[in-house]
């Protein structure tokens, strides 16, 4: 057998094999469109039903978001209006409690100040009883009668002594009148600054009256679950977790900084080569030393009521709450010093590690610089301190606990939409895949396709068809047979 | 049920901590120093080599130095040995002691006769896997070329799995500046025995390359 024999044979066997497939498939013509066209039809079917129901989580998920995160805002805003009356109850306790003492203060100067212008009066000179007579006597001529002379005259000393005297007593009286009018003038500045004071008091209680009233209205508006409420609390949200997220990357800084000063000496507590997994022993004690800090001062902190991380903490009666806090800040003072020691020890071990390594490179005994000791002391002032610093972590922490949750919820509800709408965008892709394969299909078994409609004469038969179909109505056809009604 | 949990716990973690065998994370380190012949004038480079190698070692790693003469496989040939405590205070006292140790051996070093590397090869690898380290490292000092005395026997198979074997400043003999395959031929030779024996065969000249192979 030749090559060209053999190759020719295979050829052909190839090709009866071809001939073989594309006649099944056109048999298979039929059933196989239906199989193609309703398979891609369940599976964009299915596909749809995903994405609705994605759509429906979705939605149920934001409704669940914002019912969580009004019941959030309304507990929040609670506790601000309760905080807020607290203030305004101590507002009043200060400014208006004293206002008995205040009202009896202003009231006696009041009184002073009415004694004192009842004695300013100005009390008329008493009109002489005997003017008549003394304008008689005056009429007389004065040398009329010797004899009445010396009367008159007497008459007229008496007269100027009687009104020097008056005139003294008069001026003696204004002289009183001007000193209690003196006298009123302090009781007027008192009672101008009582005035003064009362006034700020007041302003300062509407003010105060103004917050609660504010507060007031955020919480009826959260009560009453508006969207703009709604809103508020979403951006409130956003805003506290990136806030929060970021006052705790600063912490998570603190603490690695806090890990490397304790880090080193606790390898000579535990061991420099005790592994756990793959992690140092040493490493595990100092991380977990750190936690347990961050854990005493969430408890401090809880205990304080600065947190509201435990509920059960936040239950306890007061004083054993005291206790308990009592007991964690002593835990968490002891630890600080234990980081004290620790980085002091850290600062010995590493000259001791220096001295050791230029004794063997031959450079002798490391000299001993001056200034050594401001790195140890900053290094136990580090690990004292930051234990404490870390105490704060609690705040940051409960609002980012808090604000996640919407967080988290509204991201959620973000990967359902995307999800659905991939879904529903692959739902179309499959329906317009079945028209695609259902063509795809036919362009295999296009020979069997074009003998069959040469055979029945399908496509004359469509042009016939096309023909005869009646034609469009245009705009000319139109005008034409409006004309020939017309003429006719 | 609550016993169950409790059981179930208990196997748990017998699983996480007692199943798998606990690794080993030091080093431990055999040093041979060759003090043959023309050789003994290199002492105090190695000296210097073994002094790095002491300042990169850490709490708990092992440390051995050993001469390597007409018979090597003996503990009689081990200068110093120390197996570090896992305190880094105690560590650093215990690395000046060895330094000094070494100090003295330099200073009193005695040329042998023959050199048996084989043999010292063979007490490292005996020393360091009593040991168990978590990586073994012999540093062999020489110029590689094995001179023995007549009747040791040393044409044996090394096992050295799961060890690196270093050949430090081996030097060109003068036979080696005539015929340089002869210095090819020497260092092939020992690495097909290394690398045969399952372990890695390593050759460092430039003594700052130690100090990187370390970091």
């Amino acid at each position: 057998m030749t090559v060209a024999e053999l190759f020719g044979g295979e050829l052909m066997n190839t090709l009866a094999l071809i001939a073989i497939a594309v006649a099944a498939l056109y048999f298979a013509r039929a059933p196989m469109r239906g199989l193609i066209s309703s398979m891609c039809r369940a599976l964009a079917q299915g596909l749809r039903f995903a994405s609705q129901s994605l759509v429906d989580a979705r939605t149920n998920l934001t409704a669940r978001n914002r019912e969580v995160l009004l019941a959030a805002g309304r507990d929040a805003a609670a506790r601000m209006v309760e905080r807020e009356f607290e203030r305004f109850g101590d507002t009043v306790q200060r400014d208006l409690g004293q206002y008995p003492s205040l009202h009896q203060a202003l009231a006696e100067r009041a009184s002073n100040l009415d004694d004192d212008y009842a004695k300013s009066t100005a009390t008329a000179p008493s009109p002489p009883g005997w003017a008549e007579a003394v304008e008689a006597v005056a009429a007389v001529p004065a040398k009329a009668d010797p004899v009445l002379r010396p009367v008159l005259e007497s008459i007229h000393g008496s007269f100027k002594e009687a009104a020097d005297e008056a005139s003294e007593d008069y001026r003696k009286d204004c002289r009183t009148r001007h000193k209690h009018l003196n006298e009123m003038a302090p009781s007027w500045r008192e009672a101008l600054k009582l005035l003064g004071e009362v006034k700020t008091r007041l302003e300062t209680t509407n003010s105060r009256a103004a917050s609660v009233d504010q507060h007031m209205k955020k919480y009826e508006e959260i009560s009453a679950g508006t969207d703009r409420a709604a809103a508020a609390l979403q951006s409130s949200a956003l805003v506290q977790f990136f806030v929060a997220g970021l006052v705790l990357v600063v912490a998570a800084g603190g603490a690695v900084v806090n890990f490397h000063l304790i880090a080193r000496p606790m390898s000579e507590m535990v061991g420099g080569n005790a592994f756990v997994g793959s992690f140092r022993m040493a490493d595990i004690a100092a991380l977990v030393i750190i936690l347990v800090e961050l854990s005493m001062g969430l408890f401090v902190m809880e205990c304080l009521r600065i947190t509201n991380l435990f509920p059960a903490v936040s239950a306890l009666p007061d004083h054993v709450r005291r206790r308990l806090a009592m007991v964690a800040f002593g835990l968490l003072f002891s630890l600080a010093c234990v980081e004290a020691g620790l980085a002091y020890m850290r600062e010995l071990l590493l000259q001791d590690e220096l001295a050791t390594t230029a004794l063997l490179r031959g450079d002798g005994i490391a000299a001993q610089t001056s200034f050594l000791w401001i790195t140890t002391a900053a290094q136990m002032g580090m690990g004292f301190i930051l234990p404490f610093a870390l105490t704060f972590v609690g705040i940051p922490l409960e609002t980012f606990v808090h604000s996640m949750r919407a967080v988290l919820g509204w991201a959620a509800a973000g990967v359902l939409l995307t999800a659905s709408f991939a879904l529903k965008l692959l739902a179309r892709g499959f329906d317009e895949g079945a028209e695609v394969l259902t063509q795809l299909y036919d362009v295999v078994i296009f020979a069997p396709l074009w003998v069959e409609k040469r055979l029945t004469g399908e496509d004359s038969g469509k042009a016939k068809t096309r023909r005869e179909a009646p034609q469009p109505v245009g705009a000319k056809a139109l005008m034409k047979d409006v004309e020939e009604r017309l003429a006719s | 049920m609550k016993k169950r949990f409790l059981s179930i716990g208990v196997v748990a973690a017998m699983f996480a901590t007692g199943c798998s065998e606990p690794q080993a994370h030091n080093t431990g380190v055999y040093m041979l120093i060759d003090t043959s012949g023309t050789y003994t004038e290199e002492v105090h480079q190695a000296q210097q080599i073994i002094n790095v190698i002491l300042s990169r070692l850490e709490p708990s790693d092992a440390f051995a130095v050993a001469r390597v003469d007409t018979g090597s496989f003996s503990e009689r040939d081990i200068v110093a040995k120390m197996h570090f405590d896992d305190r880094p205070s105690v560590t650093n006292q215990q690395k000046r002691q060895f330094r000094e140790t070494i100090d003295a051996f330099v200073g009193n070093v005695k040329p042998s006769s023959y050199t048996d590397i084989t043999g010292g090869v063979l007490q490292a690898s005996e020393f360091l896997t009593e040991k168990n380290t978590g990586r073994k490292i012999i540093f062999i000092f020489s110029d590689l070329k094995e001179d023995l005395q007549e009747g040791y026997i040393r044409d044996i198979p090394l096992t050295l799995d799961g060890f690196d074997v270093i050949a430090l400043n081996v030097t060109k003999l003068r036979s080696d500046n005539i015929d340089p395959r002869e210095y090819m031929s020497r260092i092939n030779a020992w690495r097909d025995r290394v690398e045969d024996g399952g372990g890695k065969w390593q050759v460092i000249n430039d003594l700052e390359s130690l100090d990187v192979m370390w970091r």
